[in-house]
């Protein structure tokens, strides 16, 4: 890659703050890494003030606080209030475990915009099974009525699995009845848990076709009304891989909780050495990097991309998925029914029709006594 | 119908913002932004809650005076800011 393409690279519009990889659930969906790291990696307050001051100078706009779980870290009210400050949009994803009447008007007024809150499923006995917490619908229920009583806007995120995916009628009509103004129906994304656990995930083809149809019936008899759903479908089902990222490192940049700075937040799993904002500044991490770098532009594009009229569409696919799947990170996205792999992205969908091995929980992290940065028990 | 003595007001689901690194106004709402182009830019920060249809007409056919009428346009616009759920208008 040369020095002209870098310095053409526009700003980082949006910055996703992995606040900690600690979370009071245990989703087998889950898209964290399998190795969570230690807690006492972490960045502080300060480390994290920085990341937002130096992002916004670059024209960074949208600010996600995300994890794990973001609530868990007791200075997240300062963090949303800097960054608030500085002109960022601020986005809570949240699974609603840590959530309080008092602390959503606390977090009103450090001048958060806009609160996620994640469902697991439509009924408690579906919801806390997922997320292997007892009560936890019940919980989310109340604090996704208080979100919208404070005057937030609301999106609900509801990841839609093999486990869940009958329930999509019920889960558009809790939606309604909890005044969401968008609601996410996103299938798995086979990445970090989720893809150790895929072949229980991963819905069959009819089944994907029997929600999509629901939810378009659904949508025709609103009339306008109520929340907008987005309904995302899992690319094993496409033939053509995803614009992932919108590019590598175009538009995205993820701070892990140990300060890792990512195009995205699973490219951690790749063969390539990240750069941290411990040590480095943003601009040099975003302009400079040889990791951000390194998938820019199409050089880096093997048959069958290089010489495909659609690669400036989906830019090969995702890096992670490819790697995942074939060991090479610059082989075309496999879900591409032009890559010489396709074949691995259909074996998948058969493997998901009989689970071999059983599902995995998501662990939680160790945490440490004694550390600098307060968090809050849950 | 939009006429011209009813006061827009943004959707508070959204934030008008101006961005200096994009040199344009910006809508802002979760988890997303809409670039504004310049005259959609110019007719979004005179919607603040106050001001008439008319008030728009008039400050922007005051402030581009090489631009010809601009009534229609901004109409035009309003009412596609209107679809998109950009504004809304007490009744």
């Amino acid at each position: 890659m040369n020095n002209e393409t870098q310095t053409n690279v526009g700003p980082p519009l949006w910055l996703l703050a992995e606040l900690t990889y600690d979370c009071p659930l245990h989703c087998p969906y889950c898209s964290n890494p399998t190795d969570l790291g230690d807690t006492k990696d972490e960045l502080n307050t300060q480390q994290w003030l920085d990341v937002f001051t130096q992002a916004r100078a670059m024209g960074a706009v949208q600010l996600g606080f995300s994890g794990g779980e973001p609530l868990l870290r007791k200075d997240l009210e300062q963090m949303v209030k800097h960054s608030r400050e500085l002109g960022f949009y601020t986005n809570l994803i949240t699974s609603g475990i840590g959530l309080t009447e008092k602390r959503i008007a606390k977090l009103k007024v450090a001048g958060l915009d806009h609160i996620q809150i994640s469902f697991q499923g439509a009924d408690p006995e579906m919801n806390d099974i997922i997320a292997g917490r007892g009560n936890a619908f019940e919980q989310k229920f109340k604090m996704a009525q208080s979100v919208k009583e404070q005057g937030y806007p609301m999106v609900l995120n509801f990841v839609i699995s093999k486990q869940n995916i009958s329930q999509v009628e019920d889960i558009m009509r809790l939606s309604c009845l909890l005044k969401a103004d968008y609601v996410e129906l996103a299938t798995a994304q086979y990445y970090g848990w989720a893809f150790a656990n895929r072949d229980h995930l991963l819905p069959s083809q009819k089944q994907m076709v029997d929600a999509e149809k629901i939810v378009n019936e659904f949508r025709d008899k609103q009339n306008g009304k109520g929340p907008k759903f987005f309904f995302i479908t899992p690319d094993y089902f496409e033939d053509r891989p995803k614009a992932c990222m919108n590019g590598w490192g175009s538009t995205f940049l993820t701070i892990a909780p140990d300060g890792s700075a990512l195009p995205c937040h699973s490219a951690k799993m790749l063969p390539l050495k990240f750069p941290n904002v411990k040590n480095k500044s943003i601009s040099h991490i975003w302009q400079q990097d040889f990791a951000f770098n390194r998938f820019r532009g199409d050089s880096w594009m093997p048959e069958p991309c290089q010489s495909c009229d659609e690669k400036e569409k989906d830019f090969g696919g995702c890096r992670c998925q490819a790697f995942m799947m074939t060991g090479n990170m610059d082989a075309t996205d496999p879900v591409c029914s032009k890559s010489p792999d396709h074949h691995l992205v259909q074996e998948a969908i058969e493997l998901a029709k009989n689970p071999k091995e059983p599902i995995f929980e998501r662990v939680n992290q160790r945490t440490f006594k004694g550390e600098d940065i307060v968090r809050i028990k849950l | 119908m939009i006429n011209s003595s009813l006061q827009p007001k943004i959707n508070p689901m959204f934030r008008l913002q101006w961005e200096q690194v994009q040199e344009c106004y910006v809508l802002l709402y979760p988890e997303g932004m809409v670039k504004l182009n310049g005259s959609a830019g110019e007719i979004m920060q005179l919607i603040d809650g106050n001001n008439k249809v008319v008030d728009i007409i008039n400050t922007l056919n005051d402030k581009f005076p090489d631009a010809g009428d601009l009534t229609e346009d901004i109409y035009e616009f309003l009412s596609a800011a209107g679809e998109k759920k950009w504004l809304y208008y007490e009744q």
